[in-house]
């Protein structure tokens, strides 16, 4: 498999697409893989704060839940939750575009840092296997 | 060290994500599970379920000692019959639910699950009456379930042997793809019709990809988790524990109270008056967006005095469907009660069950 190279990645699967001081956040297609049809979405609130590495939301397989973690320190402007809500299987579908989760004004542009680039990822999931 | 069935070639064929279940590797999906789960309602779907286990009982007294162990009636069985029952403790709460298979007089099979084959032997073992011999068997076979509405269509052609007019819970000796020594068995875990196929091990892959061929669709575990659940049925582990009574799980059907033997777990049993009893198992739906998950609490009257014992969305329904223990007072259909879920409560609604009919 391999992944866009206009984005991040990190090791929680979750891709991250940086325009200016906004990150946009989803899964990539390799966690949406393995986490099979995604029923049921939960997002965050406009507006709430959060730090890199806390959980923002689940991601509801027929069979399992998982946590999605923050890649990044700061305010939620927006999220894809009245599509998500509807369609949740738009993250199985199209997990780059039309399944993006959420928008987060940078607040620390030092953890750009801490997130791979597309090889390293491509890398990364080979490795995990 | 895991165990794997002998399929276990045919699921890599089939693009299986294997996964450990109970110490074996097994296939959680293929294409899906709710691919899967619409193939078994709407065609037919097959599952490798070869790594339960198969006790054989033989001798004068095997009857007596079946009688003894389970709280289903054996008496009503003959040849050829088929029966759910419970394996109780001496407690009331249950060791196991199984199927028991009479094929004659002086011997008698149980089919039991994989998470409890060790413990099952082990307690039936101990608790031999007379002159019974118990075997384990389940090496010597390998067990498909096919399930769905073209089930009986599909299975007939890879036969000589009349299946078509079986009643459910029964079961005849069959030449199946030129396999011989094959045991078609009219039972199943998924609300729709079908059989359970035994073979010798080396013959597994032959039927298996004989179905396929005919349409079959393969389905894992995922997808027979969810179909059980629309059709309320226990999976030991949620609704059935050794902390939980058949009475309270709303499985009275397999108790026969009445029946003249003594057995295991009867005592117990006799003093508990359900309708009075402190909680029952019911199904409930959702009105409120979020799935109930095991080990939810459901909290009534402003209190968290009930938990969830399964839950997912349901592929047929497609709206979220749970199981779950609630106080007794508080179990009547139509009734709203509170899923707890990560910290925030969520209407739900119970309902009559089974949750999907035909």
């Amino acid at each position: 498999m391999s992944f866009p190279d206009d984005l991040k990645y990190t090791d929680d699967h979750e891709w991250v697409k940086i325009e200016g001081t906004v990150a946009t956040v989803g899964v990539t297609a390799h966690a949406a893989e393995q986490l099979g049809d995604i029923v049921y979405v939960e997002l965050p609130k406009d507006g709430d704060e959060i730090k890199r590495g806390d959980t923002f939301g689940v991601l509801e397989s027929v069979k399992a839940v998982s946590d999605c973690y923050s890649p990044l320190s700061g305010k939620i402007l927006e999220t894809n939750s009245n599509l998500l809500s509807d369609t949740p299987s738009t993250v199985n579908e199209d997990p780059y575009s039309e399944g993006w989760m959420i928008k987060i004004a940078i607040e620390d542009e030092s953890e750009l840092g801490t997130l791979m680039d597309h090889k390293q990822y491509a890398e990364f999931v080979e490795e995990e296997k | 060290m895991s165990k794997r069935t002998p399929l276990y070639e045919e699921h890599l064929k089939a693009h299986g994500k294997i996964v450990d279940f109970a110490g074996w590797e097994m296939p959680v999906q293929y294409a899906g599970v709710m691919e899967e789960h619409r193939a078994v309602r709407t065609k037919a779907g097959i599952f490798d379920v070869s790594h339960m286990g198969q006790f054989e009982f033989s001798g004068k007294d095997a009857f007596e000692t079946v009688q003894r162990l389970t709280t289903n009636d054996v008496s009503k069985m003959y040849d050829g019959r088929a029966q759910y029952s419970i394996l109780c403790n001496e407690r009331g709460t249950v060791v196991d639910d199984i199927i028991v298979y009479r094929i004659s007089e002086e011997e008698f099979m149980f089919v039991v699950n994989a998470s409890n084959k060790e413990k099952d032997f082990a307690w039936c073992k101990d608790r031999l009456h007379g002159d019974t011999k118990i075997r384990d068997l389940s090496d010597n076979f390998a067990l498909i379930a096919l399930q769905g509405p073209a089930a009986i269509e599909m299975l007939q052609k890879l036969t000589k042997t009349t299946v078509s007019n079986m009643a459910p819970y029964h079961f005849k000796m069959a030449n199946i793809a030129n396999c011989n020594d094959c045991i078609a068995a009219t039972t199943g875990y998924t609300g729709e019709r079908g059989f359970e196929i035994f073979s010798t091990p080396d013959n597994a892959p032959k039927i298996w990809s004989s179905l396929i061929e005919l349409g079959a669709q393969p389905a894992g575990l995922g997808a027979r988790d969810t179909l059980r659940m629309e059709m309320k049925f226990s999976l030991y582990g949620h609704e059935i524990t050794d902390q939980t009574n058949p009475l309270e799980a709303g499985l009275g059907w397999v108790v026969k109270l009445g029946k003249t033997s003594d057995f295991i777990g009867k005592k117990a049993l006799l003093s508990i008056d359900q309708k009075n009893a402190p909680r029952t198992l019911v199904g409930f739906k959702m009105v409120d967006r979020g799935i109930p998950r095991q080990g939810y609490p459901i909290v009534t009257s402003g209190t968290a005095n009930g938990i969830v014992t399964s839950g997912t969305m349901s592929p047929s329904l497609d709206y979220a469907i749970g199981i779950g223990y609630v106080p007794t007072a508080q179990s009547s259909i139509g009734g709203i009660i509170s899923i707890d879920i990560r910290g925030q409560l969520k209407r739900a609604e119970i309902v009559q069950t089974p949750f999907y009919k035909h």
